[in-house]
């Protein structure tokens, strides 16, 4: 919202930083240097901006525009209510199949696959038709927790966008023909042993899939399998390897570390077994009863992460600088040789930081970052070692993926051997190195040196555009597979629902290639394991194994590792210049997820932008380039160059601008295509993340960037976040709620209801544990047929999600501490909404909820004006999809999809309260605690969020709202929210406090 | 200056006024009487189906029990249709050859399911569900009527939700014994009022507050 403000006057901001006493929470950096416009959105339920239709429109004719189609559509819309209820049919099945009962979901365990690491899932099925994904509790991966890309999965199914036909030069063909196409040259490569045959593949994690290639690897002895992650664990493969002699997987274990340090992972956020970690980790931060105390991390990295935001102690640094820490660190613990510069800063983090680790022995963690050189890799490693914490907190195993090649190195044989000539068939399964490869290596053109080129993909993409055959995939619950999670566990993968668009799975074109060439998917898996199985009777270990999702004990073993040498220092980058950091974007990852709207519209951790990227730069670096949020700057690096706009990032490392990949598609579909910056463009080989020698240049031109950030702002001077230190809260535990005013319960002109009898619904929200990921705000979108609304209409604050997650600053603008306040509705006892409203559509329940009645909602938009929580969504426009048929399917059939001129909000996923209500009253019992999860509740990796039964002391809710460490949001307007919040604490180390 | 109106013109201004209130007062008589009358409703209006299905020849004179062919009435939301085998299980040996039950024997040959027109239709807006009701009281015949006594299904009661509330506010006039859930025409052995009093803590029947709260019904 450049536009909005004036210039960012950084030092007024300081200024105002160091003129507060004590401290004060902030969430932009137009808040901190208060200007008038700040005051105004703060003020205001929409931004100014948000009236009339197209940016350049004068405010005040808009307005008048809008009332008057308004009272012309109020006319018409009155009319629309009077005809009769259209007929509708209602189609029984032939034969009803066994255990589905018509109006009852079943869930099935299934998995998602990114980057080579498989999570288990649980998928809803209605009638057939999957709409919604839960985590897998049984697998070790999820623990029931699921992350944002696996909750967007069932949009990805059900994209209009998806590949629909099988094509061969763009004429539309048949499975038959192309079987008969491919079996023919097979044929004929039979003679020459494959030498012709090249199959490119993204990571593979699947045994099942990995023992087909290596079948074909048989057969066709001179064929070539290669393998392209373009944000894959390049660096810790190579780290292993070097480090151990063979490629290791390594994992952790957060429940038994006191201390830990993240070199630049963002191991909260992403990476394999991310959410297993993320729950291990808050749980050693949960101080509630008898708990007083907590773990303690330490973060160094560029750009703030959902993983940077829960860090005691968080280092600013660029990605390169990192290295030197390590080293610096390495020496103060006796470990590794020389190496990295001597920057004075660091030595002091480094000796603050081994002091706290070799106190915590065996109880420590260090963790490198998946985008840092081998060397980090090296010195991680060496310091755990040293440490004693090999075995108890970090373990070591044989690797997850199934080939684990250096694929920079792969890739770079099957380019010569196509510049060579010598590939007549080459098979691109899935991913699309089109986009994604390395910019100076030239696919696009290269690729067309080999003579036959089959593409397997969901979406014809950049890569489809280049092969003669495009061959529709299947989604994963489409089709059957298997895949190994983080700590190696087999996940199985089982379809939800037929192929939609007839499309095939990965493993049935790789079964194309070997003698059994006509194989279904499942037989494929299941003929796999089957071989696999050592006892007797596999049906019904199959069958135990299906239902369970994952194979019983198949973790892969710790192994005893030793290391062979030191690390070795990477080159030195060009420091003059400005670093470039390139990093998978949180919500569309390497760019595959670009056309899904649920994550292109899904607010970044921190950032909280959306439908884009940016140049994410440090305030001090964009001061001294005189550049601010949506100026648009030229990037250039290696010879190339990139026009993007600036974010200006509090917390930023100085001196390098983040770079998040994915972006700037230009076939991905009509959510996708054209959406972004592409910084494919710059990124070589050589420096796949991170590199000097980028030169920035302010051009003219500005960008507007779609941030929550600024939208919904709540004056944090009202104790929005009331949080302190561990030491003073285990000392006062009312310190953290001094200075906030909490008027007594009766002070107030509503009536008063009796809510003591039966169910009294309440949340609470542990900002302490919440890591900020928005894995929630995903969830919350699937379960609620929550509409996609589009950049357009987020930059004029007309988002519909119904969960947001604030991120508030405390400290300097340089490096602040981050706590991320998830802000459903609060479900106010005496709710200001309720007063207002002139028809009734928003009234109280008997339980204590805020109920929202679509069907009675006239559109006024007095609640929302007057919720001072801004958590009430309106439908401006007809933003639901009535029309798609595929996303007609998507839909959840227990709750109302919403039309036009109605208000919406958080419900507590009342349809989840009332089917467990009504399963609890059929059996004569009352709801048990924990019975009803609500959709962000379930899928909340740290179990930040807690519903249930006010009324039942005993439940967890009920003692987590008594803990001293609660509070209500805005509390001095007495309106008693059901929904509290936990205050967050942190434990910083008195050392570096000083 | 000659007057303009003939003086008669003072009645016909006095009409017209009582005129436009009538005219008025018969508006909204009619547009009520459309939007609560039977044609907006459709109650009491037979449907036509593709098979002329009689549930009064199924249920009143054979006595099949509603829960044979409606399944899922005890367990979900959906009482549940029938699938074409359930017709076909009895229909393979009886009236087998009869042309009216073609298209269930089209069915089952073919795999295409019966399209039934759907006769209680509520708007999407409300989340009825059948289980909790029948497995606290309320029986079949106190919504669908005398459907023993329906040759084609209709309507037997609006469904408006004026009409839902009438049993939510007042419990006890609808209840009765679990184990007459599906009798048609049942009489209540005594004085219905004191039957669904005891009857409503007998089955934990939650408050009317509870019953009439929004979300009950929507969401």
């Amino acid at each position: 919202m450049s536009e909005l403000r004036k210039k960012l006057d950084l030092a007024a901001a300081r200024e105002r930083l160091e003129a507060t006493r004590g401290k004060e929470y902030w969430r932009s950096l137009d808040e901190l240097a208060s200007t008038p416009e700040f005051q105004d959105l703060l003020e205001r339920e929409f931004p100014r901006q948000a009236v009339g239709w197209a940016p350049d429109e004068n405010a005040g004719e808009g307005r008048r525009n809008f009332l008057k189609l308004m009272g012309a559509s109020l006319a018409l819309g009155g009319l629309a209510a009077c005809t009769r209820q259209p007929t509708e049919l209602i189609t029984p099945y032939i034969q009803q199949p066994e255990d589905l009962i018509p109006g009852r979901p079943l869930f099935y365990a299934t998995q998602t696959t990114l980057s080579g690491v498989s999570t288990g899932i649980l998928a809803e099925s209605h009638e057939g038709r999957p709409t919604k994904i839960e985590g897998n509790p049984e697998h070790p991966g999820s623990l029931g927790a699921c992350d944002p890309f696996s909750q967007a999965s069932v949009l990805q199914l059900y994209d209009p966008d998806r590949a629909r036909a099988l094509t061969f030069n763009g004429e539309v063909a048949t499975w038959a023909g192309f079987y008969s196409n491919l079996r023919g040259l097979l044929a004929d490569q039979q003679t020459r042993q494959g030498a012709g045959i090249r199959i490119l593949t993204e990571t593979i994690n699947s045994p099942s899939t990995a023992d087909l290639l290596n079948t074909i690897k048989t057969q066709f002895p001179q064929s070539k399998w290669h393998q392209w992650e373009p944000a894959g664990a390049h660096s810790a493969r190579a780290a292993s390897t070097q480090a151990f002699g063979s490629a290791v997987a390594t994992h952790y274990n957060f429940l038994n570390a006191n201390v830990v340090m993240s070199l630049d992972s963002d191991f909260l956020g992403s990476g394999p077994g991310w959410l297993r970690y993320a729950r291990e980790f808050s749980a050693k931060r949960r101080v509630v009863g008898d708990q007083k105390a907590m773990n303690r991390l330490y973060v160094a990295e560029a750009n703030p992460t959902a993983t940077g935001s829960k860090a005691d102690h968080r280092f600013p640094m660029r990605a390169s600088d990192v290295e030197a820490f390590a080293f610096a660190l390495a020496s103060e613990l006796g470990v590794g040789g020389a190496g990295g510069g001597s920057n004075p800063e660091f030595s002091r983090w480094a000796t603050a930081v081994a002091r706290d680790l070799q106190t915590n022995k065996g109880a420590s963690i260090i963790i490198a970052g998946e985008q840092q050189p081998p060397s980090v890799h090296a010195l991680a490693h060496a310091i755990n070692a040293a440490l004693g914490n090999v075995g108890k907190t970090v373990f070591y195993t044989d690797p997850v993926e199934s080939n684990p090649v250096d694929q920079l190195a792969s890739f770079n044989e099957l380019l010569s051997d196509l510049d060579s000539g010598s590939i007549e068939l080459l098979l691109i399964i899935g991913g699309n190195p089109v986009f994604n490869a390395p910019v100076e290596w030239n696919i696009a053109q290269r690729l067309r040196k080999a003579k036959l080129r089959m593409h397997l993909s969901m979406f014809e993409d950049e890569t489809s555009e280049v092969c003669q055959w495009r061959l529709p995939e299947t989604h994963a619950l489409e089709s059957w597979g298997d895949g190994r999670a983080y700590d190696g566990t087999v996940t199985l993968q089982q379809p939800l629902i037929e192929p939609l668009y007839g499309g095939r799975a990965a493993n049935e074109i790789l079964a194309m290639f070997t003698d059994v060439p006509l194989r279904g998917s499942m037989d494929i898996v299941k003929g796999y394991w089957a071989g696999q199985h050592k006892g007797t009777d596999f049906e019904s270990f199959w069958r135990r194994s299906v239902h369970d999702g994952v194979l019983a004990n198949s973790a892969l073993p710790v192994k005893t590792v030793s290391a062979k040498g030191g690390a070795q220092p990477s080159p030195a980058v060009d420091s003059g210049k400005f670093e470039v950091i390139f990093r998978p974007d949180p919500a569309i990852y390497d760019g595959r997820f670009a056309n899904n709207g649920w994550l292109q519209e899904f607010p970044r951790p921190v950032t909280k932008y959306t439908w884009d990227n940016a140049a994410i730069i440090s305030p001090v670096s964009a001061k001294k380039l005189d550049i601010d949020t949506g100026d648009m700057v030229k990037l250039s690096y290696g010879g190339r160059s990139l026009n993007a706009p600036v974010w200006v990032q509090p917390g930023h490392a100085d001196n390098c601008v983040t770079l998040h990949l994915g972006y700037g598609r230009t076939k991905a579909g009509h959510t996708g295509t054209g959406v972004g910056f592409n910084p494919y463009g710059l990124r070589q080989s050589k420096a796949l993340w991170h590199d000097g020698g980028l030169d920035i240049q302010k051009i003219s031109g500005s960008y507007i960037l779609a941030a929550l950030q600024v939208q919904h702002q709540l004056d944090t001077r009202r104790g929005v976040i009331q949080g302190g230190t561990l030491a003073e809260y285990i000392k006062n535990p009312d310190s953290i709620h001094e200075g906030f005013e909490n008027p007594p319960h009766n002070l107030t002109l509503y009536g008063d209801w009796d809510y003591s009898k039966g169910y009294a619904w309440g949340m609470t929200i542990d900002v302490n544990a919440c890591t900020g990921c928005g894995a929630c705000i995903v969830a919350c979108q699937a379960e609620n047929n929550i509409a996609v609304v589009g950049k357009d209409q987020v930059y004029r604050g007309r988002l519909m999600q119904w969960l947001r997650v604030d991120s508030y600053y405390t400290g300097s603008v340089e490096n602040p501490h981050i706590d991320n306040q998830p802000v459903p509705c609060q479900q106010c006892e005496d709710a200001p909404c309720e007063l207002v409203c002139p028809v009734q559509a928003t009234s109280h329940s008997a339980e204590g909820l805020n109920d929202m009645v679509y069907n009675r909602c006239v559109g006024t938009r007095y609640c929302s004006n007057n919720c001072p929580y801004k958590v009430r969504r309106f439908n401006f426009y007809l933003y639901s999809d009535y029309e798609t048929p595929s996303l007609k399917l998507l839909n959840n059939p227990d709750v109302s999809v919403r039309s036009r001129g109605v208000m919406e909000k958080c419900t507590y996923c009342v349809q989840r309260i009332n089917h467990a209500k009504i399963d609890a009253e059929k059996q004569n019992r009352g709801v048990r605690d924990g019975e009803i999860q609500t959709a962000c509740q379930a899928t909340c990796p740290t179990e930040a969020i807690i519903f249930g039964n006010i009324n039942d002391p005993k439940s967890r809710v009920s003692q987590l709202k008594a803990d001293k460490r609660n509070y209500s949001l805005l509390a001095d307007l007495n309106t008693r929210p059901r929904t509290t919040y936990l205050g967050p604490l942190r434990n910083p180390n008195p050392e570096l406090e000083a | 200056m000659p007057q303009i109106f003939h003086y008669s013109a003072n009645y016909w201004a006095k009409a017209s006024i009582a005129g436009v209130v009538f005219l008025l007062g018969f508006v909204g008589w009619a547009g009520y009487e459309i939007d609560r009358g039977h044609y907006e409703t459709r109650k009491d209006e037979a449907r036509e189906q593709p098979i002329p299905f009689s549930h009064a020849h199924h249920v009143g004179a054979l006595g099949i029990d509603c829960r044979y062919c409606h399944t899922s009435v005890e367990d979900s939301s959906f009482a549940g249709i029938p699938p074409t085998k359930t017709c076909i299980n009895c229909h393979s040996q009886i009236w087998n050859t009869s042309p009216t039950l073609e298209p269930v024997r089209a069915s089952y040959r073919t795999g295409e399911s019966i399209q039934w027109t759907r006769v209680h239709d509520l708007p999407d807006f409300v989340y009825f569900n059948h289980s909790i009701h029948v497995n606290k009281g309320v029986g079949c015949e106190s919504c669908h009527g005398r459907v023993d006594k329906m040759p084609l299904m209709w309507k037997a009661n609006t469904l408006e939700m004026s009409w839902c509330l009438d049993c939510h506010r007042n419990a006890q006039r609808a209840l009765r014994p679990l184990d007459q859930i599906t009798t048609m025409g049942y009489v209540p052995n005594g004085d219905q009022e004191e039957i669904g009093r005891q009857l409503m803590v007998q089955y934990h029947t939650p408050s009317v507050r509870v019953l009439t709260s929004c979300s009950t019904c929507h969401r």
